[in-house]
């Protein structure tokens, strides 16, 4: 069999992708009796129409840069960290503490803090399944799923029995002091020239964006990263190399589960303004899909998690505006995910096979 | 027009893969009831033509014709029905069913197993009889020898009733007692009528078994010619098309001191089992040690206590210090900096990253080296590119591109990167394993002078090979491993390769079993 140009496979695959999983979408909408014309234009004008739509579409796709970026760094050593969810709550947590605990005198320290913080919980997190894929082997797609429950339980409990004020009703921190609340993109010098209206799109949104570089230059110009892919490739021939397997496991998930919890400066303190209960909203396992369309590379990742923003963005205007049910948004990504994620192969086969085409009808033409 | 005294007649077979001609307008008539030789370097298009032959691949352009009769083979069901059955390098055997459950897969007949079973079972004995193929139809695969399991491959394609035999590399794996096995039930099926093509790279081989032989050479089919009629050195030139010297030049040893003192070395596999039982044994500085042996004989556990891979107790002193054999230091970077350089026997599991570039691979077990880092954070990939133009250049890496991934390579240029990222480091004592398995002739010449240009610098070499050729020929000392221990030393000057085979199986010189 041969191989797709780079090109086609980078770009032409996910799109073809995301076209089946749009035509899919567009059946089932008819089949609930609604026009799926309607439900594009809905979605398209309410996400990436208006600076308003964009607040929020950047605001998920935030969250979701983190969570890919986890997944991403992880997956280059081979180690599939489903967990995302339960780091970023952990996050949460370290973000909640730090926010409510410390006295912070401005809001970039407090940012700094927090950051810290939220990396810090995210990674401890993910170290308990590391350590046990490391020494015991316990596998790690298990234990990542199994410690998202238990981080579930813990936050109730935290929520519930420690940090909820007295006379609170629901389970959650006290309010952030105000010294504390990030800026939003209409608070920023510059860029509250295209955002005028109040968006829940903060500053976490550069530091996302750093931390793609970041974990570029970590992967593709470190000697960790090189060990780390290494490792991804062949845990053989890593040893060989004196890699050492423990230590690259260790090392990825920490990083891994840090960048998980980092999410939380988006939606915790940027967002919110105090810890709820549920509080990733399922970006950690979006996460995943992220990182899988966006083929594990940080561009990707940053482009995936722009469109599963705006699938967030536009399936909640649906909600609002059409007759379509909000879960509607729930099938598109669940075909977006199906689409890009495990029916990847079956796309790229068939496209390998028109190029194969093409290029035969090629050497054919070009050998008379 | 066809001949219908051939069994196989390919006519004008072109294929392409993108910009490469695998095959190039090949011409080739195989008569039946012979033995014909098919050989080539790597890449050199034996097994694209093969593959078109078994429906793996179509043919861009030509025919294919099959005791005569035009024939197209979209698939391998199609080769089948033709009469044609394959015995691949890497066997194609479901590991925990038995041999006579795998004749049957996929030929079964009727819904009930039964009734396919109990057929099987009798054609199979008679198979057995008939062609010296004797395999217990009720053993477990995994239980079986390598030199069984591709007993077994053959009788699928006999039980398919294949009038054509094609194999593709089959005593890579194999003992020389095995491969002269295999080559009478070759023999015996010849006498019976059917034809067999035999596709290898050991000429050897090539002399002892076929009637003729076609050679192939990038793409190209440069000539077919009757074995009895050419010698070694004809065929050798045919294949790289300039004259190649099969014997390795090189003058005495000058051994110096002690190097590597090895002492009751001893490792267990990660079942318990004691693969390496109690080796001791010393290299000089300017010699090779070749380890000679049979595979499964230890040497491979040898090779990665050596290289700090597995786990080992015994004693090791390199230069008269003491490595350690388990937990800190027992690492391959600690190794490293030792002064031990590893060409490891398997390079596409151990040696390199098949995906990696070839720069990158480069860096392998070399990534913490002060000269591939800059500004303290990152790791200079220009450098290291210019490093590896330049190993490219001088060890004559083909294509010398270091951004191609590695699987893009051929083995014996991926060799050549393992090799001179290796000897380049000039360590103190190189271990290597299996330097020239699935390398081309051209570059198994070059990839032994430097073999020996290294030990002629004064260097410590331990070389463990299958190929008793290659030991002989490289080492100044010989010692046979079998079952974890060594059986003996002895001269390759004054040792026969009947007294090895004999230690190789574990006989000590006076007959007895060890």
């Amino acid at each position: 069999m041969e191989r797709l140009p780079k090109w086609a496979d980078v770009v032409l695959v996910p799109l073809i992708s995301l076209l089946l999983a749009a035509v899919i979408a567009a059946v089932v909408i008819v089949a609930i009796g609604q026009d799926p014309w309607e439900a594009i234009t809905v979605m398209v004008q309410g996400s990436v129409m208006n600076s308003y739509g964009w607040g929020y579409t950047l605001y998920y796709a935030t969250s979701f840069m983190f969570t890919g970026l986890a997944v991403t760094v992880a997956f280059h050593a081979s180690l599939f960290n489903i967990g995302g969810e339960g780091q970023a709550q952990l996050g949460g947590l370290g973000v909640a503490l730090c926010c409510l605990m410390i006295p912070w005198p401005h809001w970039s320290l407090a940012l700094i803090g927090a950051t810290v913080a939220a990396a810090a919980f995210g990674a401890a997190w993910a170290a308990v399944p590391a350590y046990l894929q490391a020494r015991r082997g316990s596998h790690i797609v298990i234990t990542t799923i199994m410690f998202n429950y238990i981080a579930a339980a813990f936050l109730i409990f935290m929520l519930v029995d420690v940090l909820r004020p007295d006379g609170q009703m629901d389970p959650a921190t006290a309010n952030f002091p105000e010294t504390v609340a990030l800026p939003t993109l209409n608070e920023i010098p510059v860029v509250n020239l295209l955002f005028t209206s109040k968006v829940p799109a903060n500053i976490t949104l550069f530091i996302a964006l750093g931390m793609a570089v970041v974990v570029w230059a970590l992967l593709w110009r470190t000697r960790l990263g090189y060990a780390i892919r290494a490792f991804g490739k062949s845990e053989a021939a890593a040893k060989y190399a004196g890699i050492s397997p423990f230590g690259i496991i260790m090392v990825a998930m920490l990083i891994s589960g840090g960048l998980a919890g980092m999410m939380a400066i988006n939606n915790v303190m940027g967002e919110a303004g105090r810890l709820l209960q549920n509080s990733a909203s399922g970006a950690g396992f979006i996460g995943i899909a992220v990182a899988l369309m966006g083929r594990n590379h940080p561009v990707g990742v940053v482009l995936a998690a722009l469109l599963f923003g705006f699938l967030f963005q536009g399936g909640a205007e649906l909600g609002l505006w059409t007759k379509i049910p909000i879960e509607m948004r729930i099938v598109v990504q669940g075909l977006v995910i199906l689409f890009t994620g495990a029916l990847d192969m079956m796309v790229r086969m068939l496209l390998t096979w028109v190029f194969n085409l093409l290029r035969g009808g090629r050497a054919a033409r070009g050998a008379v | 027009m066809a001949h219908a005294g051939y069994a196989i007649e390919l006519k004008g077979i072109s294929k392409a893969f993108g910009p490469v001609q695998a095959n190039k307008d090949i011409h080739i008539a195989v008569p039946k009831g012979t033995i014909h030789g098919i050989i080539g370097e790597n890449g050199a298009g034996k097994s694209t033509l093969m593959s078109i032959l078994y429906g793996f691949y179509r043919a861009d352009s030509g025919e294919i014709f099959i005791n005569g009769k035009l024939t197209t083979i979209p698939d391998s069901q199609s080769a089948i029905r033709a009469g044609i059955g394959m015995v691949f390098q890497h066997f194609k055997l479901v590991q925990n069913f038995t041999v006579l459950e795998n004749v049957v897969l996929g030929a079964e007949e009727g819904a009930l197993l039964a009734g396919s079973l109990s057929k099987a079972r009798k054609v199979l004995s008679d198979l057995s009889r008939e062609y010296e193929l004797d395999v217990d139809p009720d053993a477990v695969i995994e239980d079986l020898s390598v030199g069984h399991q591709q007993r077994v491959e053959i009788l699928k394609a006999l039980y398919r009733q294949a009038d054509i035999l094609i194999l593709d590399e089959p005593t890579g794996v194999l003992t020389p007692a095995e491969a002269d096995h295999l080559f009478r039930i070759l023999k015996g099926l010849r006498d019976q009528g059917k034809t067999v093509v035999l596709i290898t790279h050991k000429l050897r081989e090539i002399m002892e078994t076929t009637d003729n032989v076609s050679v192939m050479r990038r793409g190209t089919m440069v000539g077919t010619v009757k074995t009895s009629e050419t010698s070694p050195e004809e065929l050798a030139e045919l294949m790289v098309g300039r004259k190649v010297l099969l014997e390795v030049e090189k003058t005495p040893a000058m051994a110096g001191k002690t190097v590597l003192k090895v002492e009751d070395l001893r490792v267990r596999d990660e079942h318990g089992v004691e693969r390496l039982k109690g080796v001791s044994f010393e290299i000089r500085a300017g010699e090779i040690l070749g380890i000679a042996g049979v595979a499964g004989n230890g040497q491979s556990e040898l090779l990665e206590a050596l290289g700090g891979i597995a786990r080992a107790t015994g004693r090791v002193e390199l230069n008269g210090v003491e490595l350690p054999l388990s937990g800190k230091g027992a690492d391959g970077q600690s190794r490293r900096a030792a002064g031990i350089a590893h060409v490891p026997e398997d390079r596409q599991a151990l040696g390199l990253i098949m995906d990696f570039t070839a720069w990158e691979n480069v860096a392998f077990g070399y990534h913490n080296a002060p000269e591939y880092q800059k500004n303290g954070l990152f790791m200079d990939n220009d450098a290291l590119r210019a490093d590896t133009e330049r190993k490219m250049e001088r060890f004559d890496v083909r294509p010398p591109i270091p951004t191609l991934a590695a699987k893009s390579f051929s083995g014996g240029n991926q060799q050549k990167i393992v090799v001179a990222r290796e000897i380049e480091r000039n360590p103190d004592l190189l271990l290597v394993g299996q330097p020239t398995r699935g390398v081309d002739i051209g570059a198994i010449e070059f990839i032994h002078k430097q073999i020996v240009a290294l030990r002629d610098q004064g260097k410590a070499i331990l070389l463990v090979s299958v190929e008793l050729d290659e030991i002989r020929s490289l080492s100044d000392r010989i010692a046979v491993m079998f079952d974890g221990r060594i059986m003996g030393f002895r001269d390759p000057e004054t040792t026969d390769e009947r007294e090895l085979g004999l230690l190789m199986a574990g006989m000590t010189g006076k007959g007895e079993a060890a």
